[in-house]
């Protein structure tokens, strides 16, 4: 179609402006861990509705999908993508790692920051208070005085617990657990009375897990104290930083973080907001 | 000739006395070059800087330190509890072990049953198993105590071991002895507590020393089942610091208990072995 090869290369060249000023292929060339590859990282096992069925590679779930939103706007099609288990433990450790970025709900925080590099946020999360119902029939509400007559419980590498610290107004006041699942049995075994987790999965707790759970109330995502925001965490000094960071700005600006978001966790609404 | 003899024995002394500064100056000297070449190639390695942030970050060792050291005081209180017991339920499984007349067999059975189950099955699905599985049968507050049934976990694992170490004990009183006290008129009974026990207990306090060393550490387990003790303290401060340097400090604290209990331990085997010879 193209009348002479100078023209064809000025639309090329007419083309790739505007892609390198978002987040092209040309901003991750050689930047990845494997050429021409994205290699994410996501938990063992990964969780309902962060991920789907344990299995990332479909798709299915929020941040799989903000996953593969991600790698695409950053160049990379459906099949260049490349999963990988690692834990907050392998994240963190000196050294090389296995994954271009990891998300699995890391928050983001100032002392995280010294060692690890985050993206730019891509969800704020409340924090919910999951309960059973009888304790919630006992009279417990979302207040901060009545909340402080509970005993909580929580997963001991979340930000839940320095929130469960405020939340008492004293510290060492929980019992902490290796994760989700283990809160969930201590609850069952009625040996605490309330746990902190992150909405959605409060919410996915609270209607899957427990026979009898209730959610009493969230704290909003907003709020100015430990505000919850979840970032992809790199290798301290990743050069691939800036293009995650495009990448993200630009699903955002242009709706498709919203829409996944509206996908996978839209029963967040509807939740008492504890003042 | 005495002279010569004495002559001769100064001299002996005095060659003894410079080997052994001879050999002192080479160990000293070949542990300085040890340590020093570690010190010194250690942190040229490439990712040194890196591993010394992660692990023997200063700042963070201040800080987290004094939560630490109180967080052990909750070890030191479950060790402290759990210990005795220990040392009573596995005398009893060891001499129901040993029990010798017929219509006693049940015991015996129970004992070995017991021993053989609570040794193979990992501390941490015990801890799991009793600490979740017990309270979730429907136990009002407070007899769902995760500190009650994680130490009974810790009680019923640790008595199989030292009930073994036990047995040993018992069974190496040489049976000669028993038949000595019985013809003397004692009954069985008597026999196991004032001729066998005595004798076995003290032999086997060296075995059981490094048993309480190792309940020292494995106290750990309960964080498992929610209490907040050093080790879990230390996993909060990694995850909020992203940083290992908290579990350093809980080694730290930890050898500071264990080094001296394994000396301890050292010095008891030895002073028996010197007894024994």
């Amino acid at each position: 179609m193209l009348k002479s090869p100078l023209i064809a290369a000025a639309v090329a060249l007419l083309m790739t402006v505007p892609l390198a000023a978002q987040a092209g292929p040309e901003c991750a060339a050689g930047k990845t861990i494997s050429p021409g590859k994205l290699t994410i990282a996501t938990g063992n096992p990964a969780y309902f509705p962060w991920v789907i069925d344990d299995n990332p590679e479909s798709g299915e779930g929020f941040e799989a999908a903000v996953a593969y939103a991600t790698a695409e706007a950053m160049g990379f099609s459906a099949d260049q993508v490349d999963w990988v288990r690692a834990g907050f433990d392998e994240s963190i450790q000196p050294g090389a790692k296995n994954f271009d970025f990891n998300l699995q709900q890391f928050s983001i925080t100032e002392d995280r920051e010294k060692v690890v590099d985050f993206s730019l946020p891509y969800y704020s999360s409340a924090m919910a208070v999951l309960v059973q119902q009888p304790t919630a029939d006992a009279g417990a509400v979302p207040t901060i005085d009545s909340l402080r007559t509970l005993k909580w419980g929580a997963a001991a590498a979340t930000t839940a617990v320095p929130m469960i610290d405020v939340i008492t107004g004293s510290s060492n006041s929980a019992l902490l657990y290796n994760d989700g699942a283990d809160v969930v049995e201590a609850m069952k075994a009625n040996q605490i009375d309330a746990a902190l987790f992150d909405l959605p999965t409060a919410l996915y707790v609270a209607a899957v897990v427990l026979d009898d759970g209730v959610i009493l109330g969230q704290f909003p995502a907003d709020r100015t104290e430990n505000p919850d925001n979840f970032g992809m965490l790199m290798q301290e000094g990743n050069p691939l930083k800036e293009c995650v960071d495009q990448a993200i700005q630009e699903i955002t600006a242009n709706g498709v973080l919203a829409g996944i978001e509206a996908k996978w966790l839209s029963e967040t609404t509807g939740v008492p907001v504890i003042q | 000739m005495s002279e010569n003899g004495a002559g001769k024995q100064l001299s002996r002394l005095e060659y003894e006395r410079k080997a052994r500064r001879r050999s002192l100056i080479i160990a000293g000297l070949s542990t300085t070059a040890v340590v020093g070449a570690l010190v010194v190639l250690v942190p040229l390695a490439p990712g040194w800087p890196a591993v010394k942030n992660s692990f023997f970050n200063w700042e963070i060792f201040v800080r987290t330190s004094p939560t630490l050291l109180r967080t052990f005081l909750l070890d030191v209180a479950i060790f402290a509890w759990c210990a005795p017991l220990i040392a009573i339920w596995a005398l009893v499984i060891a001499v129901f072990r040993d029990t010798r007349s017929p219509a006693l067999f049940p015991f015996r059975l129970f004992a070995i049953i017991y021993t053989d189950i609570f040794r193979g099955v990992p501390v941490i699905l015990v801890v799991y198993l009793v600490g979740f599985g017990i309270p979730g049968l429907g136990l009002p507050r407070p007899w769902n105590s995760p500190y009650l049934w994680g130490s009974v976990a810790l009680i019923l694992t640790y008595a199989a071991y030292v009930a073994e170490i036990y047995r040993s004990g018992i069974e190496s009183i040489h049976v000669s002895q028993r038949n000595a006290a019985l013809s003397l008129g004692l009954s069985q009974s008597d026999v196991m507590r004032y001729v066998v026990l005595p004798q076995a207990l003290r032999r086997v306090l060296p075995a059981n020393m490094n048993m309480l060393i190792a309940l020292q550490k494995d106290v750990a387990l309960l964080s498992f089942i929610g209490p907040v003790e050093i080790f879990r303290q230390a996993g909060v401060f990694k995850s909020l610091l992203a940083n290992f340097t908290p579990y350093v400090v809980a080694a730290v604290i930890f050898l500071a208990v264990t080094v001296p209990a394994t000396r301890f331990a050292d010095t008891l085997i030895s002073r028996q072995n010197r007894r024994r010879s």
